[in-house]
């Protein structure tokens, strides 16, 4: 198992390389010089050299991406222009909150997701089947910040049961996290929960035509044991799948969630460092993000070896 | 001329052939509910966006400051913003100019994808560099990766299809590729082969066929990415920028004034759930039909 | 006379849309206690339509009817499909012709058996794993102790097959139904598979329903055998007269068909023509378009099943016809 999980590493190290030549590189795609576009149009050409000295960018381009390589291999993530501080520190300073906000929202959808699809899939055609189908292709076709704005708007602003914005660390006040993290964990969730509904409902409905299911139905076990038993752990590798994929699209959309609930998150980090041409900030935070999407591939992968035995011998 | 070529040609011509085909498949979507009702939205937004010009009462981005933050009402159906403009108009006319970043996206994404799966699924050689390549660019997600790219080539509607594209042509390539790695062990294709037919030919003849199915669904869910993600890029600040309307920037540019003319965010956000339910349905219903084994 | 198992005029079909098709049509017989009923026929007889059917297993889109389906005296004709399965591991148990696709991939082959002696017979987890330790000996699976936590796919088909014995042997049946258990093996591990089954048939002493398209496995195991043609019952008798003296054309031309490893040469006789199309079922006998001494009657009237003797039933209306030669 372990040599199973270092293979797996070992395979995304050129994927990586890739991964942090295109943070690197992105500066690039600016029309024109970088530093110039951090300064405002109006600054004098001493300060742009000034800024493309202290940001290397007068090297020449081979030793530009050498010294970029070299610092991340020792963790150094760079250092923002705007803030003056180490990019690295930024983000860990920040990460608590978006991690709080992602996992719950990952919880909230991938709990709720399944037992909608199973419950879906057991009661196929008919109209329980139906709404929850309907629900989730709904929830897949609103815009995540727009819901939380209406959320805002009726739960805060309307019933005052929640803080418009802002958080709370749980260490200062449980509740009080709970209160400021409730509504975007599942303006965030609400999207994935609908796909991953679909998916477990898709998944469910192959496994129950399956011979094995027809013998578990002739040992006589009630139905709610065959399904439970021996539907879903079959069902369980497409499902952990697109629960990776949700993951993505729960670490993207972190970044405008906290925008709309003012969350000191890392999204918040990086939308001000792509607003305002930050430049390190903004490479250090795409490898950083990368990074973490890139592990929960492998995690994924490596689930697959825990659901599934026959994975255990490729 | 040896008979054998003669079986991979069809029989009648390509047209009969390809009616032959395509007639079941109309059959099964027009008894598929999801397409039914996905069409019908779709059009409904395209047709509405068409004669937005015919449609709309009032002009999009005349501003009337003695009408500012109208409730809707008599004159004004979704009433008015900050600026005074009728959102109904702006509403349609933001429909018009987000469908065509959305079709603008679709149609990129669709050469780009198409080009890089299938070189990389047929030509083993290039496989594992566009491979790594587009994974590389598949670990970030794809709406960071939407808003970095539009952020650095500035904020307007060109550079806005060119991030959508960047943004979903990797998944588009991998659908492509794998359609094309299965078709070509097919044998119908070796036989091709031995045959002497050339490799453009095979390509584009039996394997971009197959290929087609799946692309066509995977193009309709990523024109309901396009216009979310359109919204996403505007509300974060880097989407086509103001006065011309899209979905996205009314509800950004309407943002400090959610409490007092909450109708301001209302219809454009519902506006984005029509278009984007009725894409979502249609893919679908296209699935089911076309390629009842493709689940994501 | 109370049998364990008792038919009456049992009808299987499917509505869609281009029609109803005819799978099984009043189908009548009773099975004995610790009788072994052969149930033959090719592709289309209908025999596996008729074990789901027996044990409540057909799939939702087919529809049944029947006068009385009597399971251990238990009425279940005008029952719910749910009723059956009380009877469902615990009477009743039974055997599909794929082990590898009808035993649960992620689950362990011990933990699929002992799942029945907990969830039917409420034994502790304990004790039910060292039952299935001594089933699968019964089975005799090669180091059963060791094998209680493989998985399937590290099975080969005659084990997989054992171990899905194992699975109908915990419920403790008083009726096995076996679907075609040789079909997907070997023919060496056929043998063996047949073997274990008529030692355990006969050391349990329970009924057991072989269904098979192969004749040779019927006259190795069955003491009564049930020929099926086209959703009809043709012909039942004891085995012995089955290949000593059938009546019916079907039955003859089967036995006729298989090859004979004395014959030196000739070409394999076979019975011309295909199954009918099940939506479009023939009017009166469904042999007839292919007997070879049918008369006009045939294709008009459905033959009822008559007794020619005592345990010989046979649905033709000109019995041993083939004996009076060809006369049109």
């Amino acid at each position: 198992m372990l040599r199973f999980a270092l293979k797996r590493i070992l395979i995304s190290v050129p994927v990586l390389g890739l991964v942090s030549l295109i943070s690197f590189a992105i500066i690039w795609m600016v029309p024109g010089d970088p530093a110039a576009a951090f300064l405002e149009a109006s600054a004098s050409p001493e300060a742009v050299a000034a800024l493309r000295h202290e940001l290397g960018l007068d090297q020449p381009f081979y030793l530009q991406m050498l010294s970029w390589y070299g610092r991340i291999l020792h963790g150094d993530l760079g250092e923002s222009i705007l803030l003056h501080r180490s990019v690295g520190t930024a983000i860990l300073e920040r990460l608590p909150v978006t991690l709080s906000l992602a996992s719950l929202a990952l919880a909230f959808a991938v709990l709720m997701g399944i037992l909608a699809g199973v419950l879906a899939a057991m009661r196929h055609g008919k109209w329980t089947d139906q709404s929850i189908m309907t629900l989730a292709l709904l929830g897949l076709s609103v815009p995540d910040f727009w819901l939380g704005i209406m959320l805002i708007f009726g739960f805060a602003v309307g019933l005052g049961w929640f803080p418009t914005g802002g958080y709370v660390s749980p260490s200062v006040s449980f509740v009080g996290w709970a209160r400021c993290i409730v509504l975007p964990a599942f303006s965030l969730g609400a999207a994935q929960l609908g796909f991953i509904s679909r998916m477990t409902r898709s998944a469910m409905l192959e496994v129950l035509g399956q011979d094995f299911i027809r013998t578990a139905d002739a040992k006589g076990l009630p139905r709610s044991a065959v399904v439970v038993r021996h539907g879903i752990p079959n069902a369980l590798v497409p499902i952990i799948t697109v629960a990776g994929i949700v993951a993505g699209g729960l670490l993207g959309g972190a970044l405008v969630i906290e925008q709309v609930f003012s969350l000191p998150g890392v999204g918040r980090l990086i939308i001000g460092a792509v607003l305002s041409r930050d430049f390190p900030v903004i490479q250090g935070s795409l490898l950083f993000i990368a990074l973490v999407y890139l592990s929960v591939n492998i995690v994924v992968d490596l689930l697959y070896a825990v659901v599934d035995p026959r994975v255990r011998l490729g | 001329m040896d008979s054998a070529a003669h079986t991979l040609e069809f029989e009648g011509g390509w047209l009969r052939a390809a009616l032959r085909f395509i007639m079941p498949t109309v059959r099964r979507l027009l008894g598929n509910r999801s397409f039914t009702i996905g069409a019908s939205l779709v059009v409904f937004v395209l047709l509405v966006a068409c004669f937005a010009n015919v449609l709309a009462p009032y002009d999009p981005v005349r501003s009337n400051f003695r009408l500012r933050l109208q409730p809707p009402g008599a004159g004004h159906w979704f009433g008015t913003d900050h600026f005074g403009r009728d959102l109904l108009s702006r509403v349609i006319y933001g429909g018009r100019l987000s469908m065509e970043i959305g079709l603008m996206a679709v149609l990129a994404t669709g050469v780009f994808g198409t080009a890089i799966g299938a070189v990389a699924g047929y030509f083993s050689s290039l496989d594992g560099v566009l491979m790594r390549l587009m994974d590389a660019l598949m670990a970030f997600p794809t709406i960071l990766v939407a808003i970095v790219v539009s952020a650095m080539l500035g904020a307007s509607v060109t550079n806005v299809i060119i991030a959508l594209a960047v943004a979903t042509t990797p998944h588009t390539a991998r659908i492509v590729r794998s359609s094309v790695l299965v078709t070509r062990e097919m044998q119908y294709v070796e036989a091709a082969r031995a045959l002497g037919a050339g490799d453009f030919r095979l390509l584009f003849g039996h394997v971009l066929l197959n290929a087609l199915a799946p692309l066509i669904v995977r193009l309709t869910y990523v024109f309901a990415i396009a216009i979310l993600a359109e919204a996403v890029l505007s509300y974060v600040g880097v989407g086509p920028p103001p006065p011309a309307p899209t979905f996205g920037n009314i509800i950004a540019g309407e943002r400090e004034f959610m409490l007092t003319a909450p109708w301001a965010m209302i219809f454009p956000g519902l506006a984005i759930i029509v278009a984007v339910l009725g894409l979502n349905l249609l893919g679908d219903g296209l699935r089911d039909a076309l390629d009842p084994r493709m689940r994501i | 006379m109370a049998g364990l198992l008792e038919i009456d005029g049992l009808s299987v079909w499917l509505t869609a849309a281009s029609g109803r098709s005819s799978i099984l049509d009043d189908v009548s017989f009773s099975l004995q206690p610790g009788e072994v009923l052969g149930v033959v026929g090719e592709s289309g007889s209908g025999k596996s339509v008729l074990a789901l059917s027996i044990v409540g297993l057909l799939p939702a889109a087919l529809s049944a009817r029947a006068r009385s389906l009597r399971l251990l005296g238990d009425e279940l004709s005008t029952r719910p499909r749910e009723a059956f399965r009380a009877h469902r591991g615990r009477d009743v148990a039974m055997i599909f012709q794929e082990p590898m696709t009808s035993l649960n991939p992620v689950m362990r082959v011990g933990t699929q058996i002992a799942e029945v002696l907990t969830w039917r017979r409420g034994m502790s987890q304990a004790a039910a794993n060292r039952r299935t330790i001594e089933l699968l000996e019964q089975v005799e699976m090669p180091q059963a102790a060791s094998c209680f936590g493989t998985y399937p796919h590290e099975l080969s088909g005659g084990m997989r097959q054992r171990v899905m014995i194992a699975i109908a042997l915990a419920a403790n049946p008083k009726l096995l139904i076996a679907d075609e258990p040789t079909t997907a093996l070997d023919v060496t591990v056929q043998a063996q598979i047949l073997r274990l089954l008529t030692h355990l048939q006969r050391s349990t002493g329970l009924s057991l329903i072989l269904i098979t398209h192969d004749i040779g496995v019927i006259a190795e195991l069955a003491e009564r055998v049930m020929v099926m043609y086209a959703g009809r019952i043709a012909e039942v008798a004891p085995v012995g007269t089955i290949f000593d003296a059938p009546a019916h054309p079907y039955t003859q031309a089967l036995l006729a068909s298989v090859p004979d490893i004395r014959q030196q040469r000739g070409r394999l006789a076979t019975i011309a023509g295909t199954v009918p199309d099940a939506l479009s079922m023939p009017s009166g006998c469904r042999f007839a378009p292919r007997c070879p001494h049918r008369r006009d009657v045939c294709a008009a009237t459905p033959p009822a099943l008559t007794v020619l003797a005592a345990g010989h039933e046979v649905g033709c209306l000109r019995p041993f016809g083939y004996l009076a030669g060809r006369v049109a």
